[in-house]
């Protein structure tokens, strides 16, 4: 049993509420709490990946990054978040003004919705759906309607093009991930994220599921990355093509949305791939190596999955400093001509491993 | 803002600059596009005239060699050649074995910077950004050997009409060896990061094709003609300063493509090196410049000369009637040449396409304008 269990904490919470208040007033005042945690969660997660993301990207490219304010930079992102906020908002003169507004809110909603789906650590868990991974799925690909409504209307040409390659690309990746996961699904026979990572208890589905597993991976990694729009298919953004793509007319507060958003939604695919295919918060077991095990369990729960987590980040922010960016044909021949027919072979090799029970 | 022709349907037009990040400066493109597909490239340039050709008339012959930096930035040591090759043409002296191998290793020298610059910069378009510092890591060590002899990083000067403005820096030697020395174990590098990758070879091969036949009727040069197998070095064709007694390889290409034009500049860096490992330790005893009068004057007639930079041939036409300064003067730059076969090869490309095709011409837009 894992000794780190905050089903007790959040069970007593919950208990000495429901003894002072009504059922409805229980539920509103536990919505405020989530509500509160996610949203500075969110804010807090933004500013450690932008600080990430500056350092990686200057240990690739020989340089140091932020290195002034703040001891080896650690406040710059408090500091670029200062100056964000306080910008002006900038609105083109043709743009169509509710839209051109609305847009950054979508796509940070759908990014705060599927955040609620990632199982932290055991009982660490705001929304545990029975369809866990259809529901993030389906809340996820709500962003790029927010990107499509910014690029129309921006009134831009470059917006334009920006938001057609985002809603070409991300409608196609969207099968990929899909496909991915739903190979590991029939492994765990469960779409509830408790149920799958309960179901890696021996062991992690990536070593237990044989090469389709390892397959699958591979394609969710790839899918993944064009999923968050981030190099090496930033073509939404192709800042020497398209110099911002979507969000070029976008200044200040509303920019840093998308900007937020873009780095959580690498959190998210992070969270999805490490609950999946590492087994969450689940520790790393062999066997019957009982010592070893049990060593393993004493670090809790919530290291292991930001421990995968950011292995996972760490790897889309090597493809980010290391690719070059994909052409608009070329991401969609690889998606239909090439990761689906895989994918699909792979879903019906998984399932007959499955079929047999040669899985471990 | 017209087009010459009403836009038909489906097709809408799209200004690609002057502040564009991968124009690279101040070049306007006028794309005519459908959805992503380009179907005219428009040039319109002007935004960085500077009128050099007029001002160089009014200029001394010492003068005007200072003004040729900043045409070609990247190549300022090459220009800066060209012009005192044709003065000296003109008064006909005899330049020192000395100063044409010094010219000749900076006139290297520079190449490889201006291909190093280059090559960062055409990963960073292509969206591989950290080929851009991997690039400029390199060219550091360059900038110091320049900042050490010439005094200037950029726009050295370092010519003179008749020779070199001061002898080299007693460093150079030794630098000048380890910079080859640091760069044979990096330039391999070059080729892990961008040529061998998949994604940069399919973004690069068969985009863009040049023929021999259109690069040789738009007068495209350098690394940009001889991708497409147009031999055009004028290093080799009409050999200048040291270059007749050194031994290299004219780098040749025939698929004309933006990898073609890529592998050509990469090749060409390996004969830079190599050119400069056949001249570092023989650089002659003597004067660093030949005795010239204060006041230069050309004698009637006109004087051609062509130096090879690292965008191609760069010639300068000098008409003197006999003054300290020329009736009239003319600059043949490549990038001009170049930046002219655009509409040809990039229609029917994407404008990702594009962007890769702009950065294998290697524009350096002064250069155009001037």
């Amino acid at each position: 049993m894992n000794i780190y269990d905050f089903t007790g904490l959040t069970q007593s919470i919950h208990e000495s509420l429901s003894n002072s208040l009504s059922p409805t007033m229980v539920t509103v005042v536990e919505f405020t709490i989530v509500a509160l945690i996610f949203m500075t969660f969110f804010t807090f997660l933004g500013l450690v990946l932008v600080y990430a993301e500056r350092k990686v990207a200057a240990f690739f490219q020989l340089r140091l990054g932020p290195m002034r304010v703040g001891f080896w930079g650690t406040a710059q992102t408090i500091a670029d978040a200062v100056k964000l906020v306080m910008k002006e908002p900038l609105v083109t003169k043709n743009a169509d003004k509710f839209l051109f507004n609305l847009a950054p809110f979508i796509v940070i909603i759908s990014t705060i919705m599927a955040l609620g789906a990632m199982p932290f650590a055991k009982g660490l868990h705001a929304l545990d759906f029975d369809i866990g991974i259809l529901y993030v799925a389906a809340v996820s690909s709500l962003g790029v309607i927010g990107i499509l409504i910014a690029g129309w209307s921006s009134d831009n040409k470059y917006s334009l093009i920006g938001a057609m390659r985002s809603g070409a690309q991300l409608v196609s990746y969207e099968l990929s991930v899909g496909l991915s996961l739903l190979t590991i699904v029939v492994l765990a026979g469960s779409l509830q994220f408790s149920e799958i990572i309960a179901s890696q208890e021996a062991g992690w589905w990536i070593f237990r599921g044989h090469i389709p597993a390892f397959i699958a991976f591979v394609i969710f990694m790839i899918a993944g990355t064009a999923e968050t729009n981030r190099g090496p298919f930033d073509l939404a953004e192709a800042e020497s093509e398209l110099t911002a793509g979507f969000h070029t007319e976008y200044s200040g507060l509303k920019f840093s949305f998308f900007f937020l958003a873009e780095f959580v939604n690498m959190f998210i695919i992070a969270g999805i791939g490490a609950t999946v295919f590492f087994g969450g918060w689940m520790p790393f077991h062999i066997g019957d190596w009982s010592g070893f095990n049990r060593v393993m369990d004493f670090i809790p729960g919530i290291f292991w999955f930001f421990g995968k987590v950011t292995f996972i980040i760490f790897m889309m922010m090597w493809f980010k400093w290391t690719f070059p960016r994909l052409r608009i044909d070329q991401v969609l021949t690889l998606e239909w001509k090439y990761l689906l027919p895989i994918n699909l072979v792979n879903l019906l090799l998984m399932a007959f491993i499955v079929l047999m029970g040669w899985h471990f | 803002m017209t087009l010459n022709k009403p836009l038909e349907d489906q097709e809408y037009f799209i200004n690609m600059g002057p502040q564009h990040p991968s124009t690279h400066g101040v070049l306007r493109l006028l794309l005519k596009l459908e959805g992503e597909i380009i179907r005219k490239v428009e040039p319109h340039l002007g935004y960085i005239h500077r009128s050099i050709e007029k001002m160089c008339e009014k200029d001394t012959y010492i003068q005007i060699v200072h003004l040729t930096d900043r045409m070609d930035y990247l190549s300022s040591h090459i220009n800066n050649e060209g012009v005192c090759l044709a003065v000296e043409q003109g008064l006909e002296v005899e330049i020192p074995e000395r100063v044409k191998v010094i010219r000749t290793i900076i006139s290297e020298l520079t190449r490889l910077s201006s291909h190093q610059l280059w090559w960062g910069v055409m990963g960073m378009d292509l969206g591989a950004i950290t080929s851009f510092l991997y690039g400029f890591r390199d060219r550091e060590m360059i900038n110091d050997i320049f900042e050490e002899t010439c005094g200037a990083r950029l726009t050295m000067n370092y010519n003179v009409p008749g020779g070199l403005m001061f002898d080299i820096h007693p460093n150079f030697q030794q630098r000048t060896k380890d910079f080859i020395k640091h760069f044979k174990t990096k330039l391999p590098e070059y080729d892990q990061l961008l040529s061998n990758n998949i994604i940069f070879q399919q973004r690069t091969k068969g985009v863009g094709v040049l023929t021999r036949e259109d690069a040789i009727s738009f007068g495209a040069t350098g690394p940009v003609g001889r991708a497409s197998g147009f031999s055009n070095d004028i290093r080799k064709k009409y050999p200048y300063s040291a270059y007749p007694q050194v031994t290299f390889n004219e780098a040749l290409d025939d698929v004309g493509d933006c990898f073609a034009r890529y592998s050509v500049r990469i090749k060409e860096m390996w004969e830079s090196l190599s050119i400069l490992e056949q001249l570092i330790d023989n650089i002659p005893a003597g004067e660093f410049k030949a005795k010239t009068k204060a006041v230069i004057k050309l004698p009637k007639g006109d004087f051609y000369q062509r130096v090879e930079t690292a965008r191609g041939e760069f010639g300068v036409y000098i008409i003197s009637d006999g003054l300290k300064n020329p009736y009239r003067l003319k600059f043949r730059s490549p990038g001009f040449s170049n930046l002219s076969v655009i509409d040809k090869i990039s229609r029917g490309a994407k404008i990702a396409d594009l962007v890769a095709i702009l950065s294998t011409l290697d524009l350096v837009i002064p250069d155009i304008d001037r």
